[in-house]
């Protein structure tokens, strides 16, 4: 029997499920599928930072959501239209996320008592009226599976770990989707594991099958392929990005990449995929500590190399003194912070942008450093190759503020050509005649990179002031002062090179709303929407906010109201007022979530509506002190 | 600092002088630092390699401002860091010789993660730790290898602190090289030095140091020149562990430990513990290190040199593998070479 197919034009799933389910897996190679058939999407990993969290319980819920579309999307859906809940804790968590009406899959097999209790459930929401506004399947995967798989020679709990297979299988024939690209990748990655291998096909197929004959759904649906820019694509995640940028860089600087890094959450798979590249001749370190991975960048940097190091805000902070000493010497140096929620350990799985005023300030004295921000997954490839060409052109340390959200969600990537890619220029002094440490080019006030092994070139650099142009230790008050200065301005005139700011709407009118990082795509989406609503809103984002584009004084200047999403306490529009003197407004959330695009179209009414309010949503406890 | 105006000479025919910078020394005037650095000088030139080829590379205090004095490429950099600086500059350059400068407070208090770990990874550096057994610039606070009881501006009571011995500490951390001397015996020091040049890994050198101003003759019980004799034995590879003004005093094997004895009667030589620094266990090393006065004399010399694999040298191996079973990187295939889709317009 075939079923009706209905067209659809995009779809938002969560696979949700017990952090030991597979949750991760199943919603990445529903993607890697996606990707082929040619939609647009966007993803969202969400999962618990401890490794296994007890079995069916809250605290252990991962979820993996999935927007994808026939159009242009940019992020990964404020509501899921459709939750797939391998157990009631999974039904708990996301169940509120779950649009009204929208399609709820559980495994009814996994709500026995025990798992009930450990979800807090009195009753079996299966069994009462609770979940009437859903379209609700009860479908038993977990015995379905285990009679799929009962003729292979895997044990029962091997084969019970087969099930994510078998829900994935029902999701590819709910959204018509093949399953032949998670089969070969089955085949791949289980190629010492045969028995293994076969399960996972067997389960991945039965569930697909189970679509198609039983009798619980009436049609299934069909995304059509997006009309996208002409082009290879690929799916990549943030973190993937950074990593291929970064090889990127060092073929274009003609230098081999040289990284030290301490493991840190959501940083690490930047350090695992550089790892992997050594035939480009990079060299990775894993140190000893977030001090020691920045101190062995700086000397290879010293001696000549692309030194990188890569971290997350808590390492960021113990960063801080190398960073200085690299601001003191002048020389390159990129500093990758993948920012989660913080302060401290925080929410280390989890997103935030509120680093920003650590990245700009959070080191003793004047010490200026340039800070660039990808704005999408696909973004951090190129920003990756920009923050080198900075810190190399300008002998500087670079701080490339990536989050949580951009490092683990992925999208569909153009992928370029390298050799449409510009070479980063990079020149040694070798003439000992005209060589001064501390000399300045005219344009960019940089130092000289002089490395040693450079013959007639020795010289030493160090933590302590130096002189101007001879590079002397020097404490004398007029040469500190102007050193303070030059080091501002060299900062300063990274401006000359960055490209204009592009405005999202009209060049003029009653709402800017300005952005920077990973909220691009809700913000944009946001904005888009309330265009469409007849709103005179514009937006423009960031990339670069040390130093600031310099035409964006000029922008802010022809709008009545400036919006400021960010996900910390308003750290941007600080700096907006600050530096311009513009009454921005904040639009603040910390969740260690994304925004909603949603929740800025209506933060960004409210100060349309309400020009008094600075900051939105307030304060929760100066809210509870006015009288009601 | 300008580059010197000298031409770099070839390598054979570089002497001390041409390792003297252009910066005017400031250590105060007695300070052992100058020793010291005079002995560095002289063995750079020794070693015979070209003048750009070295990097010193130090963390802060009084003896970290070397690398200002010495003509080479120097990088002062921040409290305890230097070991891990050094090990980007040399992996990433194995071609550099590269020599770390340190003293008791930056290389073991702030410094001592990073200390251990570029030894235990034997990274091809040449760790010179100054210890005067107090802190110089930050005017006379007590260290980690100041005696317990001492007497310092943060300590009036006297330290609370067990003092570390800095070769133990090697020792246990698998140092591959492990020397000790003494800042005014100058011959000695210059060929102690000379030996850690010529080791192929981490070669940690504990330099007895003398601060005039806040630990003046911290040492003296083992490095007077009246006492020196009888106080202290030579380790050289191969001969017993004979020490005295008349060499009748030898160390020997007691229980799980060493005694020292008066040659002479039934004690001959034969029963002198002979030096073996390439013993591979560590335990031997450990032994020596904890020697100390008044028991035992005070050794100098290399403690222990044996051979391992670098980290950088198994690192670039690792590189070249690669290069050949993968082929030198192609950015196209690492971009293109996964799953993708084309779009036509």
């Amino acid at each position: 029997m075939t079923k009706e197919i209905q067209e659809v034009k995009d779809v938002v799933i969560r696979f949700a499920g017990d952090s030991g389910d597979g949750m991760q897996l199943t919603g990445m190679q529903f993607t890697n599928t996606t990707a082929v058939l040619g939609n647009d999407f966007s993803t969202l990993p969400d999962y618990p930072a401890e490794i296994r969290a007890p079995a069916g319980s809250l605290p252990g819920v991962s979820a993996y959501q999935i927007n994808f579309s026939s159009r242009d999307i940019r992020t990964p859906g404020d509501a899921p239209d459709v939750l797939v809940a391998m157990n009631p804790a999974a039904l708990k968590t996301n169940l509120k996320d779950l649009k009204d009406g929208g399609m709820l899959i559980v495994n009814e097999d996994a709500f026995s008592e025990t798992n009930l209790k450990k979800a807090g459930y009195a009753e079996n929401p299966l069994g009462d009226r609770s979940l009437s506004k859903y379209e609700v399947y009860k479908i038993p995967i977990t015995t379905l599976n285990a009679n799929a798989l009962k003729e292979t020679p895997l044990s029962k709990k091997e084969a019970e770990r087969c099930k994510n297979f078998y829900a994935l299988g029902l999701m590819f024939w709910l959204y018509d989707r093949p399953y032949d690209v998670t089969i070969s990748w089955i085949h791949d990655k289980f190629s010492k594991k045969p028995d293994v291998a076969q399960a996972n096909e067997l389960a991945l197929k039965a569930g697909f099958h189970y679509g198609e004959t039983a009798e619980i759904f009436r049609k299934h649906f069909r995304i059509p392929k997006a009309k996208l820019k002409p082009g290879v694509y690929r799916n990549i995640t943030g973190n993937e990005a950074t990593a291929l940028g970064f090889v990127a860089a060092s073929k274009l600087a003609g230098k081999p990449l040289f990284l030290a890094s301490y493991p840190i959450t959501p940083a690490s798979d930047i350090l695992h995929e550089l790892s992997r590249h050594k035939n480009f001749g990079v060299q990775t370190l894993q140190m000893e500590d977030e001090i020691a991975a920045a101190g062995a960048a700086l000397g290879a940097s010293f001696a000549g190399g692309l030194g990188l190091t890569t971290t997350s805000g808590p390492g960021l902070a113990l960063k801080s003194e190398t960073i200085n000493l690299a601001v003191m010497t002048e020389l390159p140096l990129v500093i990758v912070d993948v920012q989660r929620g913080g302060p401290s350990t925080g929410l280390p799985t989890k997103t935030e942008q509120a680093d920003l005023l650590q990245s700009l300030f959070g080191r003793n004295s004047e010490s200026p450093v340039a800070v660039v921000a990808p704005a999408t997954p696909s973004e951090c490839f190129t920003m990756a190759i920009e923050a080198f060409r900075i810190a190399v052109t300008y002998m500087t340390p670079v701080i490339y503020l990536s989050d949580g959200y951009l490092a683990n969600g992925s999208e569909p990537w153009l992928i370029p050509e390298p050799e449409n890619l510009s070479p980063i220029a990079i020149k040694h002094p070798t003439d000992r005649t005209t060589f001064r440490p501390y000399a300045r080019d005219e344009r960019t006030l940089s130092r000289p990179w002089a490395i040693p092994g450079t013959p007639g070139l020795e010289h030493r650099i160090g933590g302590i002031e130096k002189a101007n142009v001879t590079g002397n230790v020097s404490y004398d008050p007029a040469n500190h002062d102007l050193m303070c200065r030059l080091r501002a301005e060299k900062i300063a005139r990274i401006a000359d090179d960055l490209p204009p700011l592009s405005i999202f709407g009209k060049p003029s009118g009653e709402v800017l709303v300005v952005g920077w990082g990973g909220t691009y795509g809700a913000i944009t989406s946001a904005v888009e929407d309330l265009q469409k609503e007849g709103h005179e809103v514009s937006s423009v984002h960031l990339r670069y906010l040390n130093p600031l584009p310099k035409d964006l004084k000029e922008i802010l200047s022809r709008f009545e109201t400036i919006v400021v999403p960010e996900l910390n306490l308003g750290q941007l529009s600080l700096l907006l007022r600050a530096k311009y003197l513009v009454d921005a407004h904040s639009l603040n959330k910390l969740q260690g979530q994304p925004f909603k695009v949603g929740e800025i179209i209506a933060g960004v009414k409210r100060f349309m509506t309400t020009k008094e309010v600075r900051q939105w949503p307030p304060n929760p406890t100066t809210r509870q002190a006015q009288p009601r | 600092m300008a580059p010197e105006s000298n031409d770099p000479a070839s390598p054979a025919a570089l002497t001390r002088k041409d390792f003297v910078s252009d910066q005017e020394v400031r250590w105060c005037p007695g300070c052992g630092d100058y020793a010291i650095l005079a002995q560095v000088q002289k063995v750079l030139a020794d070693l015979k390699l070209p003048r750009e080829n070295y990097v010193f590379i130090s963390g802060i205090g009084c003896s970290s401002r070397l690398p200002y004095y010495v003509n080479t490429y120097g990088f002062h950099t921040i409290h305890g860091r230097a070991p891990a600086i050094a090990t980007g500059v040399k992996t990433y350059r194995p071609d550099l010789s590269v020599w770390v400068v340190t003293g008791d407070g930056d290389g073991l208090s702030i410094g001592g993660n990073h200390l251990m770990h570029a030894l235990r990874r034997n990274v091809d550096l040449k760790i010179l730790l100054f210890n005067n057994k107090i802190y110089g610039l930050t005017k006379g606070q007590y260290s980690p290898t100041s005696e317990l009881g001492k007497k310092t501006k943060s300590t009036p009571a006297g330290s609370i602190d067990y003092p570390l011995h800095p070769l133990s500490f090697a020792v246990a951390v698998g140092a591959t090289f492990i020397a000790r001397s003494i800042d005014s015996d100058t011959n000695h020091l210059a060929w102690t030095l000379e030996q850690a040049g010529r080791h192929k890994g981490s070669a940690f050198v504990e330099i007895f140091q003398n601060c005039v101003i806040f630990n003046d003759d911290a040492f003296k019980d083992a490095t007077d020149r009246s006492v020196r004799p009888d106080h202290t034995v030579l380790l050289e590879h191969g001969k017993p562990l004979i020490f005295g003004k008349e060499k009748n005093k030898g160390v020997r094997m007691k229980g799980f430990g060493f005694e020292a004895v008066d040659l002479g009667g039934n004690i001959t030589e034969k029963d002198i513990l002979v030096h073996d620094a390439k013993n591979p266990d560590p335990s031997y090393a450990f032994l020596l290190a904890n020697m100390e006065l008044p028991e035992l004399p005070v050794p100098v010399g290399v403690f222990r040199s044996i051979e391992k694999p670098t980290y950088e040298s198994m690192l670039h191996a690792q590189i070249a593998k690669a290069k050949q079973s993968q082929g030198e990187g192609d950015l196209r295939k690492i971009l293109f070479d996964t799953e993708t889709w084309s779009v036509t317009a």
